[in-house]
């Protein structure tokens, strides 16, 4: 039971940070109808630089996470102005920016082998201190405490600005019609440079988590991650940012169930991804996903 | 004759994987040519690979008879697969086949049968350079053959618009179910050759970069026509040697490189190399000149 109880708070901790990395991803298909398979490529150079920053730069973690947050969101916004702003106006632009993502996908990655080299590298031990609790039999670290701490506060705060803030508003309306948008004055162009800047910066904040959390960072981490973040953006629904947040945590759930019930770890994603695939055959707007004709 | 012996035993073995790679990319192309986004060529790919390797290797299968029955075996598990999953649209459709061939993957990992992570070891070599370049040029003129015929243009009627195509009275599903086995066996025949070619295969040379690497041959070189994709695989999968031929030796500058020719190609080349030479070739190109997949 303690075993269990366990699995369950550690699936909690990873499934708060899929949640992040789902909510960027999301938030750029819902306003663009687009899927930015580069998105796996932002989270490994934020938690990249962040770690650069901490390690090279001398800097404490407090002050190297908003900055490596910043710089990814102005990644995203060179992200935009490269790959999906030309291809704006074009009829096929959901398909030819899926391939232009890909391609920026590959550049990042190469870029961040280039610099960062091949190897897995850790934080530096001081980073962050790290204290125990033992919660009746089951163990937390402060560590863990933080990150749902990070997570919950940065989705909080994307929630509230959507809701209440001009550009938050903004986004929503391009979100819903960008025509429509347009003739009542929204500056579209703008909203969507401001899109992928936050849903770059969040891309980042999970890398970092990612990165403190497993105490592991190397150039190809995004790989699982981006199929995961898929899993889960399609579970909660395309577009929906509660979705996203409900499928991060069940995903994590699910994973630490699958080797708590199996004994190992050899079908961990094997059933994440088949219930993805019954999801999409039975109901493919997900979980919370808006009913929406995808007609031609 | 000399200085072609020389050629092959420098180059021989490039020479057969631009062979497998253009067929893996006319797998692609078959079911892209309905406009059908798929990321599973990988996986049905690799269902044929252990399929002929394990009848060659188990039974002692001919040679011939192990690659037949890989090709049907990838075609029946795309027929099951399909049927359900075509009537997904655009990146529905690429997450849902993406998840099938994350599934594969993983129950290759998994069974005995097939050497779990190790990968199958000891498939004997038979795949010759005239067997693969044979294949090559029957699937190609075959493909080839296609366009014009009566499938054919269904294929292009759905690719341009689908509901029209349904509108016009044609089977929509049928066509697009077709586009997808077909797809599939090509896939797994090649998959067969290659593993008969490399002896030894590993589950992961059938997942996820390898879909989207079939799918960046067919972008790059365009998917307009059936010689589009071969012409992508080849120069893709020999850029790495001429790069090396011009001295650029580093595995993060060839990727760069590889990544930038998609990001051009995209902006500025929607139909792909191929267009370069019809442009030149006649004004007014038979058929839509508008970017190849609508809606994907």
């Amino acid at each position: 039971m303690e075993l269990l109880a366990q699995q369950l708070v550690n699936g909690l901790f990873i499934g708060c940070v899929y949640g992040l990395f789902a909510v960027g991803y999301t938030l750029v298909f819902g306003v663009l109808d687009l899927l930015n398979l580069a998105h796996a490529a932002v989270f490994t150079i934020g938690g990249l630089v962040g770690l650069w920053l901490v390690d090279t730069g001398g800097l404490p973690i407090w002050a190297a996470f908003p900055l490596a947050v910043l710089f990814c969101g102005v990644l995203g916004l060179l992200l935009d102005r490269v790959a999906f702003a030309p291809l704006r106006q074009r009829a096929d632009s959901n398909f030819s920016g899926l391939i232009s993502s890909i391609a920026m996908a590959i550049i990042f990655e190469s870029a961040a082998l280039g610099l960062f080299g091949a190897r897995t590298v850790r934080f530096p031990e001081q980073t962050v201190t790290v204290h125990y609790w033992n919660v009746a039999g089951v163990f937390i670290t402060s560590l863990q405490v933080e990150i749902v701490a990070i997570s919950i506060l940065l989705m909080f705060a994307l929630t509230r600005f959507l809701a209440k803030s001009r550009v938050g508003k903004a986004i929503r309306a391009v979100a819903e019609n960008d025509r429509t948008a347009r003739l009542l004055g929204i500056h579209v162009d703008g909203i969507i440079a401001s899109t992928f800047f936050i849903s770059s910066a969040l891309g980042e904040a999970a890398g970092v988590l990612f990165g403190l959390y497993f105490n592991a960072l190397s150039p190809d981490m995004g790989h699982s991650i981006e199929l995961k973040g898929l899993a889960v953006i399609i579970l909660g629904g395309m577009g929906s940012i509660p979705g996203a947040i409900i499928g991060g945590l069940a995903f994590g759930l699910s994973e630490v169930l699958t080797v708590a019930l199996t004994g190992t770890s050899n079908l961990r994603d094997a059933v994440a991804f088949t219930v993805l695939f019954v999801v999409l055959i039975l109901r493919p707007s997900g979980i919370f996903g808006r009913k929406k004709l995808r007609e031609a | 004759m000399d200085a072609l012996h020389q050629f092959f035993a420098i180059y021989g073995s490039l020479v057969n994987f631009i062979g497998i790679n253009s067929l893996l990319a006319l797998s692609l192309y078959l079911t892209l040519a309905a406009g059908q986004l798929s990321l599973g060529s990988a996986a049905f790919a690799g269902i044929g690979a252990y399929t002929a390797g394990i009848l060659t290797m188990q039974l002692g299968a001919p040679y011939l008879l192990s690659l037949a029955a890989g090709a049907l075996l990838a075609a029946l598990v795309g027929l099951v697969i399909g049927l359900p999953v075509l009537r997904l649209r655009g990146v529905f459709l690429a997450i849902a086949t993406l998840s099938f061939g994350e599934v594969v993957r993983i129950a290759v990992l998994n069974i005995n049968i097939t050497g779990g992570a190790e990968g199958l070891v000891g498939i004997p070599n038979v795949t010759t350079t005239w067997g693969i370049y044979l294949s090559l040029a029957v699937i190609g003129y075959s493909i080839a053959r296609l366009r014009g015929s009566r499938i054919g243009w269904c294929f292009e009627c759905i690719r341009e618009d689908e509901t029209a195509a349904a509108a016009m009275g044609i089977n929509t599903t049928y066509y697009k179910v077709l586009s997808f086995v077909l797809g599939a066996a090509v896939a797994g025949f090649a998959g067969g050759l290659y593993a008969h070619l490399t002896y030894i295969i590993t589950p992961g040379e059938f997942g996820f970069s390898i879909a989207v690497d079939l799918l960046i041959y067919n972008i790059v070189g365009g998917i307009r026509v059936w010689y589009g994709p071969v012409l992508g695989a080849v120069l893709l999968t020999s850029l790495p040697e001429i790069l090396r031929g011009i001295g650029v030796t580093a595995g993060p500058i060839r990727m760069a490189v590889n990544g930038l020719i998609l990001l051009l190609v995209i902006l500025f080349l929607p139909n792909g190399l191929v267009s370069i030479f019809e442009r030149r070739g006649r004004r007014n190109p038979k058929g839509p000149s508008d970017a190849a997949l609508e809606e994907a």
